[in-house]
This record gives structure tokens, sequence and C-alpha cells, in this order.
């Protein structure tokens, strides 16, 4: 049974719907009715300090955590009635290093292949298009331990657009890198936009990582403190960049909400 | 790192897939999954050498060292007076099935604690099958092991019917889906690496001392019932006389009703563990536990 929202005549269908949702380890809630949409072939940075709740988002858009409040659609397919069918269009960069240390480059991108159903030649051609496409090329016999963390991070954006995602999900994908390495993968994933039509949600409390073109989704402390384009967030805030706005915004004390149509 | 030309390379790569998983792709997913289990055990030979050499010591010292004072009467499958090391063979092997199966539990936690099984659970294939992939490539590597063991033993002199070696496989493979499943279940509840220990006191060696492994149950009857009766709710008792009935190519029917119906509890078990909507993992996460 497909668990899709319908759309009317002429309405685009979302990369990612998160209505109203929320979460909570315990007594403490790291969420709270959160709530904006992605549209496809969009670049969107969700912006928030360290304890924002960004992994806690990615944990119930991958549906590592399940969503007990509130919904997420991915391409319409709900994350809790029809999983499946909305993980196969994402892909998913976790913040914590993922690659398995003790496999090739290679075997780790095959395993993946594998657990979404490609093998054989199509995965080789893949592994190999990809490997080249993130500038890894010749590298594929290398165990991963040997790799530099800027190259596991590329081979992590790799494997995760292995099986033809739409949406790509990175949870501070450049931390722990030097300054080029940050830069570098962060082209590569802004290319991917323009590409190939990929939807982007770059998390990140780095706001030099965000440019005037992007969406924002800026979180603080689990509540969604404003949305839409970065023009947009800067004027609705009185601010006169978003270095300012994100650093008023993220204020602990800073009162109100302010939102703009994504 | 300078940003790689990325338009045009992925051309013809990149579009949506959307049509639905069929069987060639499942089986695809359970070669990936029991392929990188084996890989994995072979990129970790003191694993190996440490798993083959568990089973031979006991079989060398322990056996030689006891042949003389445990006498085994005729019990069946058995029809004739048979050695100690034959005796404890079968237990051995279910030494090994145990061991591996738990092995593959800390695997899981290691995964967890690294990350790695976030590459596993975020998989579209429906979260039952991933599991059951993960056991079966357990189980896979676990006989692997076992016939290493079988191999060395019968070296040694210490031999089977030649059609028990097939007759066995079965057995084995049923015995190692049980513990898998045990191992996975168990998993699901231990938070941390560190208390993989809590398994090895817990687990691995009330579970194999209170078994036929090393003794027939009616010498533990004579010298404790007590002992006896919690040999018999052992599901370990069960996997041992499996696998003892089938190198003599019979069938234990209760045994096999046992290992078949704990595995099922076992992997229900640990399939509703990893669940997300259901399981215990919802108990980790409210406790900022990595899922």
């Amino acid at each position: 049974m497909q668990h899709m929202r319908t759309s009317g005549p002429g309405e685009e269908v979302a990369a990612l719907d998160v209505g109203a949702v929320s979460h909570s380890y315990g007594q403490k809630r790291a969420l709270n009715d959160v709530s904006f949409s992605i549209a496809p072939a969009t670049f969107t940075v969700l912006l928030g300090l360290n304890g924002a709740g960004k992994t806690t988002l990615f944990s119930l858009i991958s549906h590592l955590y399940d969503t007990r409040h509130g919904s997420i659609r991915i391409f319409g397919h709900d994350i809790r009635r029809a999983s499946g069918e909305a993980l196969r269009r994402v892909g998913i960069v976790f913040q914590a290093r993922t690659l398995d240390l003790d496999l090739s480059v290679y075997q780790n991108l095959s395993y993946h292949a594998s657990l979404h159903g490609i093998g054989g030649r199509d995965a080789r051609q893949r592994i190999a298009a990809l490997l080249e496409a993130v500038d890894m090329q010749g590298r594929q016999h290398d165990k991963a331990r040997s790799l530099s963390g800027g190259q596991m991070r590329r081979i992590e954006i790799a494997r995760a657009l292995l099986h033809r995602p739409s949406l790509l999900l990175l949870d501070e994908a450049t931390v722990g890198l030097d300054i080029e390495s940050r830069a570098g993968i962060l082209a590569t994933i802004r290319k991917l936009v323009q590409a190939e039509g990929i939807g982007v949600l770059w998390a990140t409390h780095l706001i030099d990582e965000v440019e005037d073109a992007d969406h924002v989704v800026i979180l603080r402390r689990g509540e969604l403190v404003a949305s839409g384009k970065v023009s947009d967030v800067i004027r609705a805030n009185g601010g006169s960049s978003i270095r300012e706005t994100f650093s008023k915004l993220s204020r602990v004390d800073a009162a109100g909400m302010a939102e703009t149509s994504p | 790192m300078s940003a790689p030309a990325m338009p045009g390379k992925l051309a013809g790569i990149m579009p949506v897939r959307s049509e639905p998983f069929g069987l060639r792709h499942y089986l695809i997913c359970l070669k990936g999954v029991v392929l990188r289990e084996c890989l994995r055990f072979l990129h970790q030979r003191e694993r190996f050498i440490s798993s083959l050499v568990r089973p031979l010591v006991w079989l060398f010292i322990f056996a030689a060292g006891f042949r003389q004072v445990l006498g085994v009467s005729i019990i069946p499958p058995y029809k004739t007076y048979v050695l100690y090391e034959v005796y404890i063979t079968p237990g051995l092997c279910g030494m090994i099935l145990l061991f591996s199966g738990m092995q593959s539990s800390l695997s899981m936690v290691y995964d967890r604690e690294m990350g790695n099984m976030r590459i596993l659970l975020v998989s579209p294939f429906p979260r039952w099958f991933l599991l059951v992939s993960k056991m079966l490539a357990g189980v896979a590597v676990s006989i692997v092991q076992v016939y290493a063991f079988l191999i060395v033993a019968w070296l040694w002199g210490v031999k089977a019917p030649p059609l028990g070696y097939l007759y066995v496989l079965p057995a084995l493979f049923l015995s190692g889906m049980m513990l898998c499943a045990l191992g996975m279940l168990l998993s699901s509840l231990i938070k941390q690496l560190e208390n993989f220990a809590g398994i090895m006191n817990f687990v691995i060696f009330p579970g194999y001392f209170a078994s036929p492994a090393l003794y027939p149950l009616w010498r533990i009857q004579e010298a404790s019932p007590l002992l006896y009766k919690i040999c018999l709710c052992n599901p370990f008792t069960y996997a041992v006389e499996l696998i003892r009935f089938a190198f003599y190519g019979q069938i234990e029917w209760l045994s096999l009703g046992v290992v078949a119906g704990c595995t099922l509890l076992f992997l229900g078990g640990a399939i509703i563990a990893y669940d997300p909507s259901r399981g215990l993992v919802i108990r980790k996460q409210d406790m900022g536990g990595n899922a």
C-alpha cells in the first residue's frame, strides 16, 4: 500500500516535508513542533548551534528514531508507513564516521550498493563513476583506515549517492576537516544540486557555509526560529547579514519566532 | 581538496529509480551482508584462530585428561562405547556456534557504537529482512569455523561416520540460527560495548556448562537433580543434542522442536527490539543512546 500524500494539479511534491515534529529523550525535549519543507533540487542549510536538535532531526528523517509526534514525508512517502519507499529516495552522510575501517573503499561502497539492491556490473559502474566524481579514483583498493578525514567524507558522499537518491542529507559533514577540505566538499555538493537536481539538507553550525542563494532552516534549542530563503530570513529579522541574523536568533534569550515561507 | 568537476560525470547515474524491489534485489542484499561478514571475519585472523584454538584446547587437553575420569556409558545415539573425545565433539561444535553467535552480537554492538549499524538500518529493505540477513551471515561464518575444527579433530583421530559430516550441516545451521538470534536479541539490550563481559558471565559460561556438552544428562541428574532441571530449561542443551544425533544420521525430534521454536522466539524478539516504532531501541533513544 502506498502512503503518499496526493498533490493537487500543478502542485510540486516536496522533497522533504517535516510537519509538527516533536521528540523527547525522557523528560528532555529535543525538538518541539518543528515544521518546514524543502523543494526538490534546492540547497537548504539546517543551521543550529550544538544541541539545537539537528542530529535528532536527522535520526528521525532517516527512520533511526521513530517519529511519534508529527509526520515526516520524503517525496510524499511517509517515513513511518512507507519507510522503504522514503529511504530509497534519500542518501545520508552521518556526522559520525560510518565507513568500516577494516574493509577497502570498494568493499564499503559495494556493501552499501547491495543494501539498496544494486549488484554486479551496475554496482561496479556506479562505484567507478562516483569515485571519479569525488576525485577518489584509483583509491578503491585502499583500506578505509588509511584515508584522511576529508577523503573518508568524500567516500561517504559517494556512498550516499550510489543508489541515485533525490534528496541528500548531510549532518555536519565538514566537522573536523581543514578549511580546504571543507570548501571542496561543500563545492562538490553544491555542484550536485546544480548538475543533477538533487535536493540537499546540509546541517551545520558554521555560518560561513551559507550562501545568499540558499534556503535556511534555523533551529534553536529544538525549536524552529526561522525558515526560508536567506534574503527573506534576513529581512524578516531586521538583520544585515545571515551571520548577524543567525547570531541574533540563536541567542538563548531571543524572543519570539520569525518565520517566512520557504 | 579542490572541487572536482561534477557536471556531466554522473550523467546517466543519478536519475531516480522507482521500480519495486524483486527477489533479485533481496538476494543482492543478502549476498552483500553475508559477504561483508565473511570479509570482516577474514580480516580478523586472530578471531578465526581463537575460535579454532578454544575447542581444540578442550579436545586435546581437557578431553585427554578427563577420558579416564568421566566414563560415558552407551547412550543414544551411540551404539558402542565411545571415546570421551568423540562424546564432547558435538558439544564443542555447539561451543563454536555459541561463541560465534555471541560474537555476532558483539559485532552488532560494535557496529552500533561505531556508526556502521546506521548504514544497515537506513537501507530501504524491511528491517526484519536485514536482521535475518545479518543472522544468516553470522551462521555462515560459524559453520566455516565448525568445519575447520572438525577437520583438525579428524586429523587428531576423532572421527564421526563419513556421512555424519553432511548430515550435521542442517543441525549446525538451525542451532547457529538460534544462537545468532539470541545474540542479536542480546545486542539490542546491551547499551555499551563494555557490557559484553556480562554476556560472557551470564550467557556463554552458564549456557555451556549447564548442558550435555561435556557430560551426559544422566550423569548430571545423578549428581544434582536441580542442575538437571536447569539443563532441561537451557536451549543450548537441545542444540547440542540435535548436533550429536545428526552426526549419526538421526533426528532428535524434541531437540529439533525446541531449537526451531527458540529460533523463532529469539528472532521475533530481535525484530521487535530493532523496530524503531515498537522496540527496545526506543528506550535507548529515550535515554539519548544511538539506535
